[in-house]
């Protein structure tokens, strides 16, 4: 077995044994659902429902319900389709990357991450989907054989790039959340006594016995989805970087792109992480396994991708100077100074100044300051999305055609639907699904449990 | 004499793993161990190989890659070349740059989704399968080694069962089939 340094914090705190770890994670599932999940998942569902009209009003009436003009082509659907695409990278990054560094404490958060990560992609896909217009006819983006017109899809535009690397990202994130799950369904099947209940978990276990070969592989597979998840997780916000990237406009033509985008994925995943968690531990009473260290952790990352994210905000600003190209430069002048400077410096406040807050330890160990800031992060990165898409566009090469966005009721009805949408599912996984890897947990109980690192030191 | 099946239960991995080392030690042929988790070290002692999943992975990604580079050149090149923003696409070669994202992806895609598939397939996990495991509380905090009469022939039943229970065993089940 394993030792851990003495000195290292255990990531499991109290006397736990195994049994108990399963009690702990499986009987919020067995019993009757809590009164304040119902009310959450009320409401959840009616903002779910009402996101559902307003996409079912723009499919019939076009995307013209939405504040989009002749100037401002791209505007909240975008943003909100980055903004998700963003928040749904935390997830693959925390079960995949943090595996590959053998981060042990990944293994409490990596469960819930991971569907917060499938749901916020999910999210995303509503928006480039809807934005097509004529939506049934996405299919379209598939490289079919050409009866349906006589052109394939363009391959070297990123538009395109995008719709595999979604897809790859979503389903390979799906297919290595639910390999992770399978043991742990089994788990739950093995305690059920309702045989409806044991039904429904059984067929979700796929049979899973806990053979050794069947654990060998399981571990082969985990390791190996990790290790070209790793790369996938960079690809993806790479290349929705390279939808702007890629194109003339000033503001958006940037070879900064990837990697900034990449950060600020990550910057603003890990936010919305916090944000659940914090919530989950307390009303699922999970303080045991999710508990200040690892918040610090998560912290952590932030204070690192948050400083990445504002060293690209004035790289920018100093190349747009420096590029000499005075359209190059104006967009810049006119983000921080034109119409929608309140949204600039609101961006700039949320990402870059706050989250230096995390350098104090008291800061970064207290779990209500987490919290404000994990949703002023989320805050300042949708109007970082909003600032790079709006203000680059509004005003172009030709003051002629310059113009401005409103949105319409459509645009923020959508856009609170699929937070809607997000919680619901979020909080169906919650009450139905393990919210931890228990089973992983397991592994580590003995190497990084409180009492047992209290037993080795007496050693 | 009807084949015995003794599935031994140990309430903790360490205890499984000194067991299992002890009775492989005497020459008894371990068939299964059903725990948990994944016990570390576990597969040498019991004579498990290391899978080979690693190596399909590999070769469903080159798939992929190959399967985007056909599938680029065709598209693109072969049966419908677009001059898009005064840049012809001429050969695959010069477009191949702005291919790297979709190659890259569909490899991923092949190599994940080929590799997932084998593994759900190898180990007989699908929809509605039935769980073979041997006590439920074996996917809790039980550990059960499965050990058969007939992969021991070397040895009595009852030879065999004493020497399992010199191990610190939970419980004791054995089985005729």
């Amino acid at each position: 077995m394993q030792k851990e340094a003495s000195i290292r914090q255990p990531l499991i705190l109290g006397h736990k044994t195994y049994h108990d770890i399963t009690n702990d994670i499986v009987s919020p599932i067995e019993g009757a659902a809590p009164r304040q999940w119902k009310i959450a998942i009320t409401i959840a569902a009616i903002i779910a429902l009402y996101g559902v009209g307003c996409i079912a009003y723009l499919v019939g009436t076009g995307i013209g319900a939405w504040g989009l003009n002749k100037t401002v082509g791209w505007a909240w659907d975008i943003t909100n389709f980055v903004w998700w695409v963003g928040i749904g990278h935390a997830g693959t990054l925390i079960s995949a990357v943090l595996l590959l560094f053998r981060q042990r404490w990944r293994m409490a958060i990596n469960r819930s991450a991971e569907a917060m990560t499938i749901f916020a992609v999910m999210m995303a896909a509503v928006f480039p989907v809807f934005h097509m217009g004529r939506v049934w006819m996405a299919y379209w983006t598939l490289p079919l054989p050409n009866q349906f017109g006589s052109l394939w899809p363009n391959f070297n535009s990123a538009l395109m790039w995008d719709v595999f690397a979604i897809s790859t990202y979503f389903s390979v994130s799906l297919v290595f959340w639910y390999i992770g799950l399978i043991p742990d369904f089994a788990t739950i099947r093995d305690r059920m006594v309702k045989p409806g209940m044991k039904k429904f978990y059984s067929i979700l276990s796929f049979g899973w016995s806990g053979r050794a070969k069947n654990w060998t592989r399981f571990e082969e597979v985990s390791l190996v989805l990790a290790g070209i998840a790793t790369p996938l997780v960079f690809s993806v916000h790479s290349i929705v970087s390279m939808d702007f990237a890629t194109s003339v406009v000033p503001g958006w033509h940037t070879t900064i792109f990837p990697p900034y985008f990449v950060s600020g994925a990550i910057f603003s995943g890990f936010a919305m992480v916090l944000t659940l968690l914090l919530i989950m531990r307390k009303t699922m009473r999970l303080e045991a396994y999710i508990h200040v260290k690892h918040v610090e952790y998560m912290n952590i990352v932030i204070i690192v991708t948050g400083s990445i994210v504002g060293v690209a905000y004035l790289t920018e600003l100093f190349i747009s100077w420096y590029s000499g190209v005075e359209y190059e430069a104006y967009a810049f002048i006119n983000r921080f100074s034109g119409p929608y400077s309140w949204s600039y410096w609101m961006m700039m406040t949320c990402n870059v100044i706050s989250p230096q807050l995390f350098w104090f330890k008291k800061i970064r160990t207290n779990l209500a300051a987490t919290f404000v800031l994990s949703i002023v992060v989320n805050i300042g990165m949708w109007f970082e999305r909003f600032v790079i898409i709006v203000t680059s566009i509004h005003r172009d090469y030709t003051p002629g055609a310059w113009g401005e966005f409103h949105p319409s009721g459509i645009d923020v009805g959508m856009f609170i639907g699929t937070i809607g949408i997000f919680f619901t599912l979020f909080l169906l996984f919650a009450r139905y699904f393990p919210v931890l890897a228990l089973n992983e947990l397991k592994t580590i109980l003995k190497m990084s449990g409180e009492s047992y690192k209290k037993e080795a030191e007496k050693h | 004499m009807a084949n015995k099946v003794f599935h031994v239960m140990y309430d903790d991995d360490q205890k499984l793993m000194t067991a299992a080392q002890a009775l492989v030690s005497k020459g008894i042929r371990v068939k299964d161990v059903f725990s948990p988790f994944p016990v570390h070290g576990l597969d040498p002692v019991i004579g498990v190989k290391r899978t080979r999943l690693a190596i399909a992975s590999f070769m469903y990604a080159t798939t992929g890659t190959l399967l985007a580079i056909i599938g680029t050149w065709y598209f693109m090149i072969h049966d419908w070349p677009m001059n898009i923003g005064g840049k012809p696409s001429f050969s695959w070669v010069e477009n191949a740059p702005a291919f790297v994202p979709v190659i890259f992806e569909f490899s991923v895609f092949c190599g994940a989704h080929g590799m997932v598939i084998t593994y759900l397939l190898r180990n007989g996990l699908l929809p509605g399968m039935p769980a073979s495991n041997p006590d439920p509380r074996t996917t809790d905090d039980k550990f059960v080694m499965e050990i058969v009469t007939d992969q021991n022939s070397s040895m009595s039943a009852s030879e065999l069962e004493a020497l399992i229970k010199t191990t610190e065993v939970y419980e004791l089940s054995i089985k005729e089939y």
